[in-house]
Parts: C-alpha cells; structure tokens; sequence
C-alpha cells in the first residue's frame, strides 16, 4: 500500500534523470489548473511564488495577519548548503552523508540525496532576490559551522537567517499576487480538506475575522503548515504554530510517518513559571564557545563564580572527549537530563545547567564575544535580567521541531492523490534528528526546485479534470462537520478554560514521550490523553460566538486536535522499542547509557493510518533501503 | 521575584465599526520574571474563568521578529523600554500599584479590528507595489558571482531588520508609513541586485504608500525613537534621493 515511487537508477542520478523524464504540463493547460497551498512559511511561500511563476492558478492561506509573519520568520542559526565555499572537502555526498547519519539512519536515501543536490542552487536564488547573507570582507559569502559536521558549510544573516530567507520568499509570493498568479487569504485557518473520489479537491477554511465557513477548489492541495512542537504546550514553536491542518489530512486517509520523533534542543532558556507560554531558543552556535557545567556537588547552592574551577563538572568535555561541547542536540539534551535528574540541576528551580563564556571572554576579549553573540546576550538578558558577561548562562533543553509529520512519497505527495506536504509538516528528510541549519534548506529545497517539478506527474493527468463546483455535496458536508464541532465547543457550559487543558496535555507529554520514554510511562500516557480528551469534551468553556474573531474558539479546536495527536505520538514511542535519534528508549542502552539502535527490527519509517474514532489505529512499515552509506552506531566520544 | 498588583486600563472594541471605549480591570499577584504578553495571558484566563470574553491581541513568535504584537503602552508604541517589542517587554521594569493604559496601534490606514488588533495589510499592499526583485525561482547565477562588498551587505541588513510591526506608523502624528517604505527600498536599492528595477520600485511603492492614506513625513523621528528594530531615518532620507532622482530620470 505504501509506495515510496524512488526512481530506478544509482542514487546520485536519480534526480537529475527524474526531471528529464517528468511529464510536463503545457502553459495553456497550467492556466487551467488551480493550486492551493496552506502555509507561507518557507515552504509554503516558496512553492506558492514558484508555482505562480510557472502559470498555474494559486490561491494561498495562512491565518497570520501577513504571510510574512509565518513561524520560519524566528529561526536563528543559518541554512546549510553544499558550496564548498571554503574549500574544505564539503561536497553533494558528505552533506547527504552527515544529514542521513544525523538522522540515525531512519530517512530516506533518495530524498535526502535530492535534498543536498538543490542545496546549492537555494542560495544563489536568495542572493538573486536580495537576501543580505553574512559576507567577507572581499564580498564573498561568509560561512559558519554547525554541530554534528565537520565542514563550514551554513550560510547566515547575522541572529535572523530565517526572517530574512522568509522575507525574500514573501518578496517572490508578493510579485505573484501583484501579477494576480496568487491570490492571498490572510487570517483564515483551513479547518478540512475536501475529498471527491478519493482525491484531494479542495479545503474548507474559516476566515477568523468574520467567522464565515468558506469553501475553495483546486485540482491538487499542498499543505506546508509547519511543525507541531506545541503539543508539548511548551515549546520554542510560535504561541499559534498547530498541528490541525495535517491533523485533519490524517483523518481523511493521509498517514502519519514517525509522530514520535521530536527535536529537543539543548540550549533553551529553562521554565521559570507555571504562568510561562513559551520557551526561548539559545542559538547553538553559543556551544562553539561556551562550555557546559554543573557543580560536582549535588545541591551546591553557591553562586557560579564562587565555584573553583576543580568542584565544576564539564560533563559534556568529560563524557565525550572527541566532540565535547559540539556532541548534536540529542546528544546534548540528554546529558543535561542526566546531571538534573541526578540532582546535580542550578537555579531556582534545579533544572538547569550553566554555559559558561568565562574562558572565551578571557581568550578572546569580551569584544569578539560580543562580536559573535552580542544580540543572543542581549536576548538573554531581557528575558531573565542576568547579564551573561559576567554570570553563566542557565540553559534547559526544550521541545524544538518536529522531524515527524504526513507520510509522503518522492513526489511529496501524501497517501491521498493530490494531497501534498511540503517543510516541517512531513516526515521526510531528517529521520529521527535533524542536524541545525537543515530546516531551512528543506522547506526552501521543497519549495522552490522539488514539488514544482513533481506536482507535474500528478497534474499532467489531470488536464482534463473542470474545476468542481463547490456546491458539491462533498464540500457542503465537510463544511457542515468544521461548523458542528465549533458549535458544540461554543455551546459546551464546561468550566475549564482551553489553555488549562493544553497545559495539561503538555505535562503529559513532557513526562512521557519526552527526553526519555518507557514501557511503563507511555503505557500510563495512553490512559491519560484518553481521559484527558473525554473530560476537554465534558467540561471544556469556550467563550464568545462563531461569527466573529474569536481566539479561543480556534486554540479550541487546535487543542483538541493536539490531543488526538498526542495520543498517536506516545502509541509510535511505544511501538519503537529502540532508541534512535531524539527517540530514547531506556530500555535501549549501552552499558555507559548512549542511545542503542536496533536495525534488525527497526530499521523502517512508521505510516499510521487511522481508523476512525475509538478505534485503534494500523502502523504500516515502509522499509528503509541503504544502499550508499552503512549503518554503524553513532559515535561522539 | 517580588509580586506585583496593577491596574490595567485597555481598550475594548467589538468590531471595525463598532465605538469603542476603555474597560477598567484590577490584577494581582504578578510575578516580575512575566513577559508583558503573559501578564495578559494571566489576565485572560481569569476573564474567560469568569465568564467574560477576554481580550484580543495580536501576537505569534513572542521573541520580537515576526512583527504580530502591536500595542501602545502607556502612550507609547510597545512600551517603555528602547529597542524592544511589546512581547520581549517584562513586568519587572513595572512597579507594584501602577496603573497601565494599553491601545491598538492608533492611525487611520490601520482601523482596529477588535480590542487590540489592527488591520495592517496596507504594508502587505506596499510591498506589492514593488518590494521585490523580479527573478524567477532557477534563473538565479551563483550566490558568489557578485561579490557584495562586506560594509555594504550590513548596511543593507540594517534596513532589512525591520519586522514590519507598525510601530512607526502609530508613533508617528502624521501616521506615515516613510520608515517602512523607506526601509525595503534602501535595503534593494543598496545592493547590485536592486539596481534593474531601481527607477520603478521607488515611484511604485510611494504611489502605494500614499494612496494607503498615511500621511507625509515632517521629520520629527519618533518613528526611530519608537521603531523596536532601531531601523535609522537616515533611510527616509535615502528614500527620498531615490525618489526625486527617479522622478527626474522617469
Ligand atoms: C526558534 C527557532 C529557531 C530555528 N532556527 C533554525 C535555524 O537556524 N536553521 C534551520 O534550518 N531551522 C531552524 N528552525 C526550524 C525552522 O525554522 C522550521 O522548521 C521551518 O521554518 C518551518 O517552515 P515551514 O515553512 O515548514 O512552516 P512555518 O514557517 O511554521 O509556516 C507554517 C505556515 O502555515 C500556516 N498554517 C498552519 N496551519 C494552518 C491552517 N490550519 N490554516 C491556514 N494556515 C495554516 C501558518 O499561517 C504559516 O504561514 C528553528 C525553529 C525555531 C522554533
Ligand atoms: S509576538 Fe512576534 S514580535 Fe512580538
């Protein structure tokens, strides 16, 4: 059932020979082709702009005031690209190299392969459209490097690479909704897809300011909404980032690939309150030059700097000589859990450990420190009123991006026909940990150069195919069930508010399918979400009415399906009895408490397919074939 | 970690054209280490635990980049502190007792849609007017073939910084939008890539601007005073070279 459609021939020219053999569709016919893409993210600007500029008919939607303002716009660190710029042995094979071993061997060769192939080419198409990349001094384009690789090979714009690539896709999107390729719908949340003979024909969206239900038609629907990180409530997700878009894809037939696969990122700003909405990211380029510490005395409630250097505990430098401080963020997060739990934590609340830069500053000067992270500390600063120069950084790991997402195949298309899912809302490229800096290069490698291409398979068959009314009685009856369910939340008389909810699911999840997962813990999580979500629907209070903005009523409906979703999560941890990547198993471990694979049983992607409500539902197995790299354990010690 | 008791006076307005008016509301208890956006949070879940419907605002990153948060605190766009959005704003630069006045963006292009939300897609409008560079995706050369010298490339990061919040307009008494405007046309018109459509960016974008209704610059530079992004007029100023020199070659 689960046909991934590689191409045949030898990995590195898969692609190249791919698009030569495409089928394409004629101008004439692209005008006669409507597209809808939700999302204006990365991914879903990008295609948008790039679909326009070959004739077909787009219409987008995002539920942000400004397509500009989708949740890419906050990503930091840089996008990697195999340049090989510096001329330091960076090529197409060692970036799909280190992204597949990153990602613990639990992705797809082929996509990957594709992936770093394009890479090259995104850069040159955001230099062209005015991205002002961090530059040398003779002009050319400047490169940093990233944990887990040893290559410079990441492109940036100072702390903002994402607002800026985000900025130069919403200039392309902008052109194209001038031209009239695109037409915009901002602050309108897509709420279903809409199925006619088993193929994905359109979308039932509400627009959030006036409350009406609208349906719109397209011959094809591409999904590029994002990750779905807030089901942990706490993430580094922006507040309105929702998993429902593909939530609602996966009720109608498109299956779930590897939901338990989750980034926490090592370098966060710790909880400091139950009143806390969101969790603040630490770039991890901090890890070039701060080092990590915690007292080597459980409890020491001295202040940092009256801690001698000989009772710190740099535990990262200890456990893995070879890479220290730089070991991935999986790595990394870990460890941290480790020394917390062992009660070795700093701070008020004793989930915390320092990064320090007392040695940096004193081997550099505080001024190239200040050079390489001034805006961080200054982030940091506002936030927890320390000043970082002169007291270590108190960082936590956070939920930070979800590898996981809808199941698709080398065209990007989804297990329904026509349905696709671009960026961070499918499973595809970064198996079970996505090294830093590849997100970005994903979502804009999706698309600007992989679905433009690959929607023509789909749509070249599709010519024929009139627009479809939307008076069809597939359209009216979705419409009626988005409306339904917002009537019964309104008209709920519950006595708890949505937010306590959230915040609920959250502790479940964080407990449970977290950082460590067990038998014995996901067991006890499943019983949870299912009481939880019994009492959401007994007892949930939705202020307000449908016909008018109503912020409540959508983070209703987002959390409702984020606890559908949290469920799903905790059954694919509990299936995969391994440890890989983020994904950790305690039942799976070496003797010195790394992560252990276990290839002989593991080594497939899940797809879940749902089954309906109250009943369970199916994992099928797409098996991963290797036939370029060889599995070994990963090792940074 | 001292607690802290305000009184919060904020506008509450039901739809774009409905009056609107200021709603008195008491809140105790606070802890400092709140952003200014969580304070509110706090407040909204006790006004829906009630029964009341709580207020709304714009916001989405909380991290002070995407531009969603929007209010005048206390007279002034996004609050007190310099360089800083109302989401990257903390209760602990508040005293216990205050009392603080929060407002939509106030300036006529931007009518309030409810309580705090504005409608600001007349900037979406400006960019479309020419905010851009007309390269198809795949007709781009190397990123390395036009070598950008390094001062140049920042100077043009530093109009490209601007997170389009608005806070220029509402700080401005004339609500102009020139900061804005100006920022994106610097930014394109700094760097080689810019330079093609040089001529008709500028007179498209201001034709936009002014017909969006914002009103004309008298360099009072409260917009860089207020802008979260510290974005310099000096960019007005470039602006406005750009467009006289156009209008003279066109
Ligand atoms: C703080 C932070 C820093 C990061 N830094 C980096 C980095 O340095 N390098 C890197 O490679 N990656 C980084 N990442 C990850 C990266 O930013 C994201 O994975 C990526 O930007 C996701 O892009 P996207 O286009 O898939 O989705 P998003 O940018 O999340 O866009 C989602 C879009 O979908 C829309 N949408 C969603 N649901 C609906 C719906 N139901 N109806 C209508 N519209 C909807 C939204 O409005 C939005 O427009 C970072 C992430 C975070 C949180
Ligand atoms: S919420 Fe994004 S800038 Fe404030």
């Amino acid at each position: 059932m689960l046909e991934s459609k590689i191409p045949q021939g030898p990995l590195a020219d898969k692609w190249t020979h791919y698009k030569s053999k495409v089928p394409l569709v004629s101008p004439a016919n692209k005008r006669r082709l409507d597209i809808i893409v939700i999302g204006t993210g990365l991914a879903g600007a990008s295609a948008a702009s790039s679909l326009a500029e070959m004739g077909y008919n787009v219409k987008t939607f995002c539920f942000q005031d400004s397509p500009r303002r989708a949740h890419s716009i906050a990503a930091q660190g840089g996008i990697n690209a195999a340049k090989n710029y510096q001329n330091d042995g960076d090529s197409v094979y060692r970036l799909f190299y280190d992204t597949i071993k990153g990602g613990d061997y639990r992705s797809r060769e082929s996509n990957v392969h594709r992936l770093a192939e394009v890479s090259s080419s995104i850069i040159d198409q955001c230099v062209a459209q005015g991205v002002p990349f961090a530059r040398e001094y003779g002009g050319t384009l400047d490169n940093r490097s990233f944990g887990g690789v040893q290559v410079s090979r990441t492109f940036y714009a100072r702390g903002q690479t994402g607002q800026q690539l985000l900025l130069g896709a919403y200039s392309a999107l902008s052109r194209q909704i001038a031209k009239g390729g695109v037409k915009m719908y901002n602050r309108h949340e897509m709420l279903d897809i809409v199925k006619i003979d088993g193929k994905a024909r359109g979308v039932i969206v509400r627009d959030l300011m006036t409350g009406k239900y609208e349906r719109h038609f397209g011959h094809a629907v591409v999904l590029a909404t994002g990750g779905y990180g807030n089901v942990f409530y706490l993430s580094t997700n922006a507040m309105a980032s929702n998993v429902t878009a593909i939530w609602k894809a996966h009720k109608k037939g498109a299956m779930f690939g590897n939901p338990c696969f989750t980034q926490i990122h090592p370098t966060c700003i710790p909880v400091s309150g139950d009143y806390q909405s969101k969790l603040t990211l630490m770039s991890e380029s901090l890890r070039n030059d701060g080092r990590i510490w915690v007292p080597k005395k459980k409890g020491d409630d001295r202040q940092p700097r009256d801690i001698p250097e000989d009772e710190r505990d740099y535990y990262l430098e200890r456990r893995y000589p070879a890479f220290g401080n730089l070991v991935p963020r999986d790595v990394a997060s870990r460890a941290a859990k480790e020394r917390c739990d062992e009660g070795f934590g700093v701070g008020p609340t004793k989930l915390a450990v320092y990064l320090d830069f007392k040695d940096a500053i004193k081997r550099l000067g505080q001024d190239v420190v200040s050079a390489r992270y001034g805006n961080l500390f200054e982030m940091y600063e506002k936030i927890t009123g320390d000043n970082p120069y002169s007291t270590p950084m108190r960082i936590y790991p956070a939920v930070h991006y979800t590898m996981g997402g809808l199941w698709v195949d080398y065209n990007l298309m989804t297990t329904v026909p026509g349905l696709y899912a671009i960026g961070e809302c499918n499973f595809s490229d970064h198996g079970a940990n996505r090294l830093g800096a590849s997100a970005l290069m994903q979502g804009l490698a999706d698309g600007y150069f992989v679905l433009p291409y690959t929607i023509g398979e789909y749509l070249s068959n599709d010519i024929r195919t009139p627009a479809i009314s939307t008076d069809h009685e597939a359209f009216e009856k979705a419409e009626k069930e988005s409306k339904n369910r917002n009537d019964r939340l309104l008209n709920n008389n519950g006595s708890r508010s949505v937010e306590s909810f959230h915040r609920d699911l959250g502790h479940i999840m964080w407990d449970n399918c977290g950082m460590a997962r067990n038998i014995a813990g996901l067991t006890k999580a499943i019983g949870e979400i299912q009481s939880l979500k019994k009492e959401f629907w007994d007892k949930v209070r939705v202020p307000g009415r449908d016909n008018v903005l109503n912020p409540e009523l959508e983070k209703a409906g987002r959390v409702a399906d984020f606890i559908e979703l949290g469920e799903l999560m905790v059954r694919d941890a509990l299936d995969r009895s391994e440890s890989c990547g983020g994904h950790f198993r305690e039942e799976s471990q070496t003797d010195e408490g790394e992560a252990k694979r276990d290839d002989e049983n593991f080594t497939f992607a899940s797809a879940w397919d749902y089954q309906g409500e109250g009943t369970d539902p199916v994992r099928n197995k797409e098996k991963l074939e290797f036939e370029a790299v060889q599995l070994t354990q990963r090792s940074y010690k | 970690m001292a607690d802290l008791n305000l009184t919060l006076k904020i506008w509450r307005q039901d739809g774009p054209t409905e009056p609107g008016g200021f709603k008195t509301y008491d809140i105790s208890d606070l802890n400092t280490h709140m952003s200014f956006l969580e304070m509110l949070d706090v407040l909204n879940e006790n006004l829906v635990n009630s029964g009341d419907e709580p207020v709304a605002f714009d916001h989405d990153c909380r991290e002070g980049i995407c531009g969603m948060c929007s209010m005048v605190i206390n007279g002034r766009p996004h609050g007190p502190l310099e360089g800083t959005t109302t989401c990257q704003l903390h209760m602990r630069h508040f005293n216990d007792g205050d009392t603080v006045t929060i407002e939509p963006w106030r300036a006529k292009p931007f009518p309030v849609l409810k309580d705090l939300i504005v409608d600001r897609t007349p900037f979406d409008r400006i960019i479309q007017a020419g905010g851009f560079v007309s390269v198809n995706t795949g007709s781009a050369p190397d990123g390395n073939a036009i070598p950008i010298g390094k001062d140049i490339s920042d100077d043009a990061f530093d109009a490209a910084a601007c997170i389009g919040c608005g806070a220029c307009v509402a700080a401005c008494k004339n609500a102009s939008a020139n900061l804005f405007t100006a920022a994106k046309i610097s930014q394109l018109a700094l760097l080689p890539q810019g330079q093609t459509e040089r001529v008709e960016r500028v007179i498209g974008m201001v034709k936009q601007m002014d017909e969006e209704g914002f009103g004309h610059c008298t360099n009072t530079g409260a917009c860089e005073a207020e802008c979260p992004k510290e974005i310099s007029v000096d960019y007005i100023r470039k602006m406005n070279w750009e467009f006289h020199s156009a209008n003279v070659k066109g």
